[in-house]
């Protein structure tokens, strides 16, 4: 019997981490701000967008840009509201009512009244809805086929892989017509349903090749070992290669989310009314009338809200994740 | 614990066939050593008898009952993998716990815990147990695997290599406790090797593999003092066994291109091959044959001295560090009872 291990000197007297010599100090504190500053410089547009949100509609096109100006809710009564023009006579007429409330009050001092919502909020839910549920699907069906062509011995695995990334190749635009007839035909044409079926489509090829990478990266060894554990197959796939594989997941769900989610040229040709998602409908609908850049970026602002959130969510896994396992322990 | 039984299996991996016609049988409590070279086809026996390999002949009997239908899941069996083996999102604990806890056993937690300290206790984990596997060294990684497959009651260990990432120190003193595990639980134990000495230690019995093919099965002794084959023969032994072409003239055993010379045996055919282990080649001062020292090679306990007589070089071991020097004559004798004889095809000749 050998003797109770002791732990390794190295481990107790290892190297004191909280005294950083002055020099690598100073290189720490050059390097903190060079990145302060790619960072801002990437915030700009962001930050130019919130700010335009929150201006008038004089203030959004005035030259020169004004950084400093008086904030108004404007653009966002004008993307979540629709109104009619008043006559000067009707204007004149409201003014003196008690009844309206503040967002009545702004359209008033637009010379407008307000008729009632917008269907930028239908559009955004409609985006959530078909962008949520495909990126729900690929990521599932896609794990499903990448652990089978992980694992097992799949007879042309190699031309059925490269099948799936083929479906890649070809400009999604190319095929959108194709597309617009089929949909018709069978009618699906502007429903979720289409929509997320083609959506689904077409991020599968990459969650299939993404997680693929992730999941070959795992050992055999361990679902073997709860296999001969008295596992099954499936149980040592949820218990062990799952917990293993949430960095993958949550990089391909990013991926696939942020896919759907700004997709523009199927969701202008493919939706209509019911379906229509955010991309196409930002731009088409808020322009009547004139630009309205200040509902523009207010709606801009509520379409980026959501992947913000995720990804602020997944962010613990994406920082090992997107480095496609290169550096995993 | 079980007999087990392979019969007649045959495994290929496409054009590969990694297992030709293997039959064994690995008795009730006994520690079987699989030995062979890398690419032998031991790991894939392993994999058969577990349900991880589906065998394309051949059947596998547990306690005379055939398992080859069942998963890997019922055969009840523990697998311990050389590596890579710990699951690395659980605790030590929960780790020992996993197999307990699977749907099949349905075990209570409070015996479960119970088996846990049993196990850690014999394996000297015990302070280990709430820490994440990632902290682990490879030692304590091996210990916890192993850890593993005692927890439960398995009909048969089946040991994949699993000393064979860690230093030597820490090999030798696991090895111990690994034999002295088997000898008080009286487990059965198969364990795979390509480490001779591992496999001399060790084993109850050995099975030689090569080439997907069982050479030999027989004690430590058999294999060490019988080799089948030269290629048994320089398998087990360190350093190897000397092997030299030798002939048979008028009763006598020349060595060829060498002053060596001993009477042969009658039934000996006429050319030969010789073998000679290191330990039955003894350098003595009013020794037969006349050499050179070569080189030497000491190693504290006992010295390896390469003598050279005519073209032939052969491997000597003497106790302790020996004053011979480089280019020394020397004189020596064998020990002529022990020589091995083999033929051309390199198949012991039994006289």
């Amino acid at each position: 019997m050998a003797a109770q291990p002791v732990p390794h000197p190295a481990v107790n007297y290892s190297t004191r981490v909280d005294e950083i010599s002055p020099r690598a100090r100073t290189l720490n504190g050059i390097r903190a701000v060079i990145v302060l500053l790619i960072a801002l410089v990437m915030l700009i547009p962001v930050a130019w967008m919130t700010l335009t949100a929150f201006k008038s509609r004089p203030d959004a096109v005035a030259v020169p840009p004004k950084v400093l100006f008086e904030p108004t809710l404007e653009g966002f009564v004008s993307l979540l509201t629709s109104r009619r023009q008043l006559t000067t006579q009707q204007i004149e007429e409201y003014s003196q009512r008690t009844d309206l409330n503040w967002a009545d009050q702004i359209a008033l001092s637009r010379g407008q009244a307000i008729t009632g919502p917008s269907n930028y909020p239908q559009r955004l839910a409609n985006s959530l809805i078909i962008a949520g549920v495909s990126t729900i699907f690929s990521v599932a069906l896609g794990l499903l086929s990448a652990y089978s062509f992980s694992r097992f011995n799949i007879p042309g695995a190699g031309d059925l892989l490269f099948f799936i990334l083929s479906t890649r190749m070809l400009p999604p635009v190319v095929v959108t017509i194709p597309v617009f007839l089929m949909y018709r035909a069978i009618g699906i044409y502007d429903t979720h349903l289409g929509m997320i079926i083609l959506y689904t489509v077409f991020n599968l090829s990459f969650s299939v090749w993404l997680l693929k990478g992730f999941l070959d990266e795992i050992p055999r060894e361990y679902e073997e070992a709860a296999m001969v554990d008295g596992y099954t197959r499936l149980q040592a796939f949820v218990k062990i290669v799952l917990p293993q594989s949430l960095t993958g997941i949550a990089a391909t769900t990013v991926f696939c989310l942020i896919f759907a989610w700004n997709e523009y040229a199927f969701a202008l040709m493919l939706t209509a009314d019911r379906a229509r998602t955010a991309p196409p409908s930002i731009p088409s609908v808020l322009g009547t009338g004139g630009i309205e850049w200040a509902a523009i970026a207010a709606g801009s602002l509520g379409f980026l809200i959501p992947v913000v959130i995720v990804t602020f969510t997944l962010r613990k896994y994406l920082l090992r994740g997107v480095t496609f396992g290169a550096i995993r322990q | 614990m079980s007999n087990v039984a392979l019969q007649n299996i045959t495994k290929r991996f496409k054009q590969v066939t990694a297992l030709r016609d293997v039959s064994l049988t690995i008795n009730h409590g006994e520690f079987f050593v699989l030995l062979g070279p890398t690419g032998a086809g031991k790991t894939t026996t392993l994999r058969v008898i577990a349900g991880l390999e589906k065998q394309d002949e051949g059947s596998i009997l547990f306690d005379g009952e055939p398992v080859d239908a069942l998963m890997p899941a019922e055969r009840d069996i523990a697998f311990v993998f050389q590596q890579y083996s710990l699951y690395p999102n659980m605790s030590v604990y929960d780790n020992l716990a996993f197999p307990l806890r699977s749907p099949l056993r349905n075990m209570p937690e409070a015996d479960i815990r119970q088996r846990i300290h049993h196990a850690a206790e014999i394996l000297h984990i015990g302070h280990l147990l709430e820490r994440k596997t990632a902290h682990l060294s490879g030692g304590e990684m091996q210990r916890v695997s192993i850890g593993r497959a005692i927890v439960r009651e398995p009909r048969i260990y089946l040991m994949d290599e699993p000393l064979s990432n860690l230093d030597a120190k820490l090999r030798e003193s696991l090895r111990v406790e690994l034999q002295h595990i088997q000898k008080v639980q009286s487990s059965t134990i198969l364990f795979v090797t390509h480490d001779q000495i591992e496999a001399l230690t060790m084993s109850d019995r050995i099975g030689v593999l090569r080439e997907g093919q069982i050479v030999q099965t027989g004690s430590p002794s058999d294999i060490y003092d019988r080799p089948v084959d030269t290629f048994v023969a320089q398998l087990v032994g360190t350093p190897r066994i000397n092997l030299m072409p030798a002939r048979r003239e008028n009763g006598t055993l020349h060595v060829a291109e060498s002053t060596m010379h001993v009477p042969a045996p009658d039934t000996l055919h006429a050319a030969f091959m010789l073998g000679i282990r290191p330990e039955d080649v003894k350098p003595s001062p009013d020794g037969e044959f006349a050499g050179q020292v070569a080189l030497t090679e000491p190693l504290g306990v006992e010295t390896i001295v390469h003598i050279r007589s005519g073209a032939q070089t052969l491997l000597s071991i003497v106790p302790g560090i020996t004053d011979l020097r480089i280019g020394d004559e020397v004189r020596f004798n064998v020990v002529r009872e022990r020589l091995h004889y083999f033929d051309q095809e390199g198949r012991r000749i039994v006289l």
